[in-house]
Formats: C-alpha cells, structure tokens, sequence
C-alpha cells in the first residue's frame, strides 16, 4: 500500500499554514535585497520557521555568527523534547533517519504523532512522505514570496489559522488515543501559566516542565504504561 | 567580508544549530530507545504538546480589545464542532480556516 496518498491527505492543512507563512518570509526577507533563491535555500537548509523570521532581523541588524548560533539554538532548544518521545518511532537507520531528524518541526511532530500509518510495517516511510511533504510546502512558500514579492494580490489573510485548527483536530485525536486527563491538564496548566509569565520563552517554558513533571510521574509510578 | 558570504555563512550556522537541537536526544539516546521512561513519554508527550501548541497558537489573540478574539473564538468551536461531529479531519481544518478567513476579511469584526 502506498504512503504517499495518506501523506498527502494527512498534510495538506500544514500546505494551508506553510505556503502563506512561508510566502510572508519570503516578501520580509525579499526587502533585505539578496537574490530571490537565498529564501529557498533557507527553506531547504535552515527549515525553521519562527528561526528564519528571525534571521531577517539578525541578516538586517548584521549580526555576528556567535550571536546568530546562540539565539537559533535558544529558539529551536524545544525540539530536544520532541526528540525524547519519537525515539521508539523513528526506528528506521542511515540516511533517512537523518532527514526524519532535519525535518523536524512542530508541524511534522504533531502529524506524526497524530495521525496513523496506513500499514505498521512501512511507518519509517509513511513519517518520511510526511516530513518531505511538510518541507517542499515550506520551500515553495518561502520561494513564491521572495520571487512575487509585493505583487500577489491573492488575499491569504488568516489562511495560516489551518495550523490552529491542525493542532486542535490532533488535540481531540489525541484524547482519543490516550484517555487519560493528567497529561492535558498538565500542559495546559503549564502554557497557561508560562503564557502568563514569561510570554517570550512559552513554548520552551512549558514543554520542558511538562516534560520533568512526566518523568518525575513515571520514576513514581514504576513506569506503569 | 562579502555580504553574500555572510549570507551563506548564516545559513550555515543556523543549518547546524537548527539540527544539532532536533538530534540532540537521538546522539544520547540511541542505545536506550526502548527504556520504559522513554516509551512513557513516546505516550504522554504528544498530547502535552498538542495541548501547548493549541494555547501557543491562540496565545497572541488580543481579548480584551475589540473585537475580543471574536474570529480565533469562532473559528475555533467551529473547527472543534465539526470535528466532533464528523472526525474528518480535513474537513473540520478547512471549515474553520475558511470561517477565519471570512471573518478577518469580509470586514465582519470591525
């Protein structure tokens, strides 16, 4: 059974959320004045979203590398607990687990949470059709709006809500695969509460603590599954 | 130094350090992938994430000034609704988008 079809299927409200972003990186990072195939090569290389908008104001502000490594690494420092709870899935080896890694974003870990391979045997190449997908949305955004620029007149105002209405639908997906409160409540007391006080920092804030309270709940539980 | 290398000197860095925080764990782990602390947070982190990312995402919607976060609001049961109803998930995400998109454009909150 081809993956490509459930890939693609599962996907497309992430091509709703990417190409717009993706195009409005493009138009921000077009006013710098490099060559239009620097934003798809950031797309291609960098695959980071909230990275690459900042990154415009790094390039403008001509900002050193020690700096530019630092904050990218502050940024993206969430993704290591995304890492944590996909180490059983991503079982595949070699090339292709390296690009599962590269290509991990938000969006690519809640599909792949979120939602089912067709067949168990071929989930390494169901997740991998997923993250490609994902990516060639992203790069296809960035170029388009690097190349059109200010010229587009299609009004994509609010499309980018698909990606809040994706982490919904994988929230209540979510709930019916696990049924068990605790972990929601957990986290939603945690992104209130880091949305709250440090407004900046949320989204590291209350993964990482979500992330201890779970452990520390596992140690005390004997690991109970 | 040129700017263009600049450029390309940024995108590198940010390459590496992008994909060193999404490898970190595989590099320490990879021996223990089947540790029972790991396979409980493969089960229990998703849906923390899930629940962060959905208040992320509505987090920058100004609710105390008109018009309240009326179209994040609306859009959002709507999503909610029809999935309940239906579970299709393409469906639920497109009549929300859609609704979003109607509200911020047609002028209907302002």
């Amino acid at each position: 059974m081809s993956v490509f079809g459930p890939a693609l299927r599962a996907s497309l409200p992430v091509m709703f959320g990417y190409i717009p972003l993706g195009m409005a990186f493009g138009m921000l990072f077009q006013d710098l004045g490099y060559p239009w195939y620097f934003a798809t090569l950031m797309g291609l290389f960098v695959y980071a979203g909230a990275a690459q908008f900042m990154a415009i104001g790094l390039l403008s502000a001509q900002a050193g590398l020690v700096e530019v490594a630092v904050s990218t690494l502050a940024l993206n420092s969430r993704h290591i607990f995304f890492g944590l709870s996909l180490m059983s899935r991503y079982s595949c080896r070699g090339v292709q687990k390296l690009y599962l890694i590269f290509g991990l974003t938000d969006e690519t870990y809640s599909l792949i949470t979120g939602t089912p391979a067709p067949s168990s045997d071929r989930e390494s190449d169901y997740y991998t059709a997923i993250t490609a997908l994902n990516q060639s949305y992203w790069v296809v955004g960035c170029t388009l709006g690097a190349l059109l620029g200010r010229m587009i007149d299609f009004d994509t105002r609010g499309m980018d809500f698909a990606l809040t209405a994706l982490f919904l639908v994988l929230l209540i997906e979510q709930w019916h695969k696990v049924r068990e409160p605790f972990p929601f409540l957990l986290a939603a007391c945690c992104g209130v509460g880091a949305l709250v006080l440090f407004k900046e920092q949320m989204l590291l804030l209350s993964i990482a603590l979500s992330v201890v309270v779970l452990i520390v709940r596992c140690q005390l539980s004997g690991a109970r599954l | 130094m040129n700017d263009h290398t600049y450029l390309l000197l940024v995108i590198l860095v940010m390459t590496a350090a992008t994909f060193f925080t999404r490898a970190t764990p595989f590099m320490l782990l990879h021996k223990r992938a089947d540790h029972p602390l790991l396979l409980f947070l493969g089960r229990f982190t998703p849906p923390a994430i899930m629940t962060i990312l959905v208040i992320y995402s509505l987090g920058s919607v100004e609710f105390s000034r008109y018009p309240y976060g009326g179209p994040e609001l609306l859009a959002a049961l709507l999503t909610l609704a029809v999935h309940l109803l239906w579970r299709q998930a393409l469906l639920s995400i497109f009549a929300g988008t859609a609704c979003y998109m109607y509200a911020v454009q047609s002028g209907l909150f302002i």
